[in-house]
């Protein structure tokens, strides 16, 4: 019992300073991907896959998990005979996105 | 060791919003290259303007003095395109990177609106006849079109450009030094920004 003490402290610290940080970016893949977003108009999905070098699966399951989240939406359209997938970043999602981000920066100075 | 994953996942977001945004794979020896082709081209030129026979009885020229000119700036143009696209298409192969993307597109698109934009009004003024602003013309235009690309490639582009505008006007406010301007905008300055390009951007890739 006398352990645990300071060990609550350190829960609630640790809490407090993850929670600004944002579940839906735990994995480094979503965080890349939506970071593309940010800075781009739009992207298509293929585009996506060759600069985050992941599978055709992968990438589709953590877009989906980002879509979710409303962070971003999906315009399915045709190029010619060609389906083409574009992606766009939310303005929830950017304010997710930029918020995560100050967190990851404020814990970095923390830390120093 | 958490931090550093942090800190990693900051480094990989800046590295992979650049990538998403801005063309990497523009060669610095491709300036240099076009550098080389309009000095060799305004040598050339230079020898056609000292041919006697193009002058007309008071001295000046006759309007014959065009063609080959106009012949000798379109070779330094394709030959230096062609030779630009071959260069960047290799630097991005050995970067293991697709030429053709997103940002190529936006990067082609900005660049080659002003650029289209300058080349029909050459077109036009060499129909006018109003040949004393055209090497200003190109400058002018030339520069414009640099400048708005830069967004979407290295940002020392946009300097280039900047400086092709200005000679662009100088060459507008001094007709008679226009061939000269013309050599320094797109000879020497070709040369020298390609060779920083170079020594900045291209040589990463060494073992």
């Amino acid at each position: 019992m006398f352990c645990t003490v300071p060990l609550c402290i350190l829960n609630t610290i640790v809490k407090l300073a993850l929670d600004n940080f944002d579940k839906a970016f735990e994995n480094r893949i979503r965080l890349q991907a939506m970071s593309v977003l940010v800075a781009n108009d739009s992207y298509d999905f293929n585009s996506l896959k060759e600069l985050l070098q992941v599978t055709d699966g992968n990438l589709a399951s953590h877009l989906k998990a980002l879509e979710k989240e409303e962070y971003i939406t999906v315009i399915k359209s045709f190029l010619g005979r060609k389906p083409n997938t574009r992606y766009q970043a939310t303005k929830a999602g950017i304010a997710a996105f930029k918020k995560h981000l100050e967190a990851l920066e404020n814990l970095i100075k923390q830390q120093k | 060791m958490k931090e550093k994953d942090l800190l990693d996942d900051l480094g990989s977001i800046k590295n992979i919003m650049e990538r998403s945004t801005k063309f990497i794979s523009l060669s610095g020896l491709s300036g240099v290259m076009a550098g080389v082709y309009a000095l060799v081209g305004a040598g050339y030129a230079f020898t056609i303007l000292r041919n006697g026979e193009l002058r007309g009885p008071d001295h000046s020229y006759r309007e014959e003095v065009i063609i080959p000119l106009v012949l000798t700036a379109a070779a330094v143009l394709v030959l230096s395109v062609s030779t630009g696209i071959w260069l960047t298409v290799r630097k991005a192969k050995r970067k293991g990177l697709r030429v053709w993307n997103p940002v190529s597109k936006a990067l082609l698109l900005s660049g080659g609106i002003p650029l289209a934009t300058g080349g029909l009004f050459v077109i036009i003024l060499l129909m006018h006849r109003h040949f004393g602003i055209i090497s200003a013309t190109c400058l002018i235009f030339y520069g414009l079109a640099l400048v708005s690309a830069s967004q979407h490639t290295f940002g020392d582009v946009k300097w280039l450009g900047i400086f092709e505008i200005l000679i662009g006007l100088a060459a507008l406010a001094k007709p008679g030094y226009g061939f000269l301007l013309w050599v320094l905008g797109f000879g020497i300055m070709h040369v020298l920004y390609g060779a920083i390009m170079h020594f900045k951007y291209d040589r990463e890739v060494s073992a």
